[in-house]
């Protein structure tokens, strides 16, 4: 689906896509997604990429249980979400730490560095302490400079190591949103 | 309710409806419908139960189907589990996996935990929400004599298919299996991988 309007189309300024290129790169097929700002320029290449197939989740725990499913036959799928889905997800997280299953989560942050909206900070001051608490290693995104090594080690992580992981795309990274 | 009282006994069910269970991928959620799917399979590796994450079933089966698209998928699931997940319908139907069956299970009770009644043992009705959903076939049965229409069902009406049985309360097959996820993660992997 071609873009309405036009995107970063400077790979070197466009993280999202340095980011979808690393997946692709690392086996990733399947990307379910709960809609956010920070994701929507993923799941747009998402879109529009032959190898890659983007699933639309009304929770973000359904996406945990489907990346579950996508590695009891040996394919690759990772979860997308805004902070405050994190909070829909920890009984399903019970198959990082009980079933060893690689899940691996991509959060963009609210609730975090800047944030305008107090609805979000109660949540996203949550995000990794509820994480940590369920098995989930995580791997902090403060700076352009940080999303290439971040990514990898939350590849490393997971679908090398058997370990839930979240890349966590903080709010000083992606921008504070105005009200 | 207006719908007739059912005349199932949940522990025929299975067997009917899957005469050749070792041709799918199965994905069955917690409690009853898990200790059923066991007793189906003989705990077969093709076989992946839970005991707790109620709600993960058809979203596990789901992610079964779209990476594993030449398999046939089907999820034994229950209407409690099913309750506390219903989006995943939606998810399916936007999806329209055309491998994936789903078997709801419903005994309008809350088996494992003493028969507390449950939602559609009041109001609702599963099977029209699978339809709302959009699932690209729903049905309904209820007794011993719709249980050939609910197997050819599954082989025949386009997917993905959602076929609610509404059995009686009572207990769910006497098959203890094997309960760590770990292993269960393994045991299906390795079979479901060195298969292809």
């Amino acid at each position: 689906m071609a873009p309405d309007k036009p995107m970063a189309l400077d790979k070197k300024d466009d993280w999202s896509a340095r980011l979808f290129d690393q997946l692709v790169e690392a086996g990733v097929t399947l990307m379910c997604y709960v809609p956010d700002s920070g994701n929507a320029r993923l799941l747009e290449l998402a879109e529009t990429h032959n190898e890659m197939r983007p699933i639309l989740l009304t929770s973000e725990e359904e996406g945990v249980a489907i990346c579950a499913g996508a590695d009891l036959v040996g394919k690759r799928a990772v979860l997308c979400m805004q902070s405050s889905g994190v909070g829909n997800c920890p009984n399903f997280l019970s198959l990082v730490k009980g079933g060893r299953f690689p899940i691996l989560m991509i959060v963009s942050m609210r609730g975090d560095y800047g944030e305008q909206n107090p609805w979000q900070y109660p949540m996203g001051q949550a995000v990794e302490p509820v994480l940590r608490a369920m098995g989930v290693l995580t791997f902090r995104v403060e700076t352009t400079d940080d999303l290439g090594a971040a990514t990898t080690a939350a590849l490393a992580a997971s679908f090398k190591s058997g370990q839930g992981a979240a890349l966590i795309l903080s709010q000083r990274f992606l921008g504070a949103k105005a009200f | 309710m207006d719908m007739a009282e059912p005349a199932l006994d949940r522990r025929d069910v299975l067997s009917r409806l899957f005469p050749a269970p070792e041709d799918y991928l199965l994905v069955s959620g917690l409690a009853g419908s898990a200790r059923d799917a066991a007793a189906l399979t003989g705990d077969g590796d093709n076989l992946f139960t839970m005991a707790g994450t109620m709600g993960a079933a058809v979203s596990m089966g789901l992610g079964v189907a779209l990476a594993a698209p030449e398999a046939k998928v089907a999820v034994i699931t229950g209407d409690g589990e099913l309750l506390m997940n219903l989006g995943a319908l939606a998810t399916v139907a936007s999806m329209a996996p055309d491998n994936l069956t789903i078997v709801c299970i419903d005994n309008g009770c809350h088996g494992e935990t003493g028969g507390q009644p449950g939602h559609t043992a009041r109001r609702t009705d599963l099977g029209v929400m699978a339809e709302g959903a959009g699932l690209a076939s729903t049905m309904t049965i209820a007794g011993p004599d719709e249980l050939g229409a609910g197997a050819t069902f599954l082989i025949e009406a386009p997917a993905p298919r959602f076929l609610l049985v509404r059995v009686i309360k009572g207990p769910p097959a006497d098959y203890k299996r094997d309960m760590d996820p770990a292993a269960c993660r393994l045991r299906f992997r390795n079979a479901y991988l060195g298969s292809v």
